[in-house]
């Protein structure tokens, strides 16, 4: 069973109330298809546990498989640092057909975002280490594939389907509160 | 389930096709780490994860100064046009006549699925086994397994 190598830190976007009992990592790509399906379920996840679960996402961009992943990934790492991630993060997962850096761009000013500023930070691969780090941790932590889940720092070896997830988190929440 | 050879055993040597008119052998790897992945086909849906996997990981293979080496029962033609679809950027062996005998060797071949197993092995620059993981059939085994065995190996 594969556990999380890499700890949740302050470093990393993270959705929910921190105390949380519950924390869902997700290792994603902005351009797989997958994850793009897991996107709203997460969605419903967090809405259900509410207080009870954070949510942390990580990049596992695979840029060979998928070209625009890598820039997606840059423009929500940008955005992060104007304190925007999960507005881009929501608007490249609500968009993943339309990622090219011109699609980024129009996405950083409805966002409120200097484009020209995005335009030089991926032109500069400015957070390219960032996204690395997030991908390498993954890859030591046994994640196979996107998206990828750890569950209060276990590998999520099942499906992400709305039940799945639940299950799998309600049995983490009962393990953590007996 | 199959009997993969275990750590410090010699790796059988072989040549397989790499494409229709070029063969690699085993043996023009020593001197370095290899890693071994037989897996059981093309374009199958976990087989292609974990050829993504090992294809984005690669650079990190290098630092180590790793060979990969992908092995399963097609073709070279099959082999050809998966590689350019998927941009993988290392070989595809066709161990596919007479078929599978390179994953006998190794005792990765599924004699009732007429496929390889899919295993990993990660060899010494000597060419003897370091490493060795038979994963289930349907599972992508991901790629942490093979850092920390060539991680090993530098030690």
């Amino acid at each position: 069973m594969s556990t999380l190598k890499t700890p949740v830190t302050e470093e990393d976007h993270i959705q929910g109330d921190k105390n949380a009992a519950l924390t869902l990592v997700e290792y994603g790509d902005y351009e797989c298809p997958y994850c793009g399906a897991a996107y709203p379920i997460v969605k419903r996840i967090q809405k259900h546990f509410g207080k009870r679960l954070r949510f942390v996402f990580r990049n596992f961009p695979l840029v060979e498989s998928h070209p625009y992943a890598g820039i997606a990934a840059m423009a929500a790492e940008f955005a992060a640092m104007h304190n925007k991630f999960w507005e881009m993060h929501d608007m490249l997962y609500e968009n993943q057909d339309a990622l090219d850096i011109p699609d980024l761009l129009r996405y950083a000013e409805s966002l409120g975002l200097p484009a020209d500023e995005l335009q030089q930070a991926i032109h500069d691969e400015t957070s390219a280490d960032k996204i690395k780090n997030d991908f390498m941790g993954g890859v030591r932590s046994g994640v196979n594939g996107t998206p990828g889940f750890f569950i209060n720092g276990q590998f999520h070896n099942g499906s992400f389907q709305y039940e799945d997830l639940l299950a799998a988190l309600e049995n983490a929440d009962n393990v953590k509160s007996p | 389930m199959s009997k993969i050879l275990t750590p410090n055993t010699l790796a059988p040597d072989f040549t397989l096709h790499v494409t229709a008119d070029q063969t690699l052998s085993l043996s023009e790897l020593k001197g370095k780490p290899v890693i071994l992945a037989f897996y059981p086909a093309d374009w199958s849906p976990v087989c292609g994860d974990q050829v993504a996997l090992l294809n984005e990981v690669l650079p990190e293979f290098r630092k180590h100064g790793a060979g990969l080496l992908g092995i399963s029962v097609d073709g070279v033609w099959c082999h050809d046009a998966f590689s350019a679809e998927r941009k993988l950027h290392f070989p595809l062996l066709a161990d596919f006549e007479p078929k599978g005998a390179v994953a006998k060797q190794y005792g990765a071949y599924r004699e009732k699925d007429g496929c390889c197993e899919r295993a990993l092995f990660v060899l010494d620059k000597e060419g003897i086994v370091a490493w060795s993981y038979l994963s289930p059939v349907a599972e992508n085994p991901g790629v942490d397994g093979i850092l920390d065995a060539l991680e090993g190996l530098s030690k």
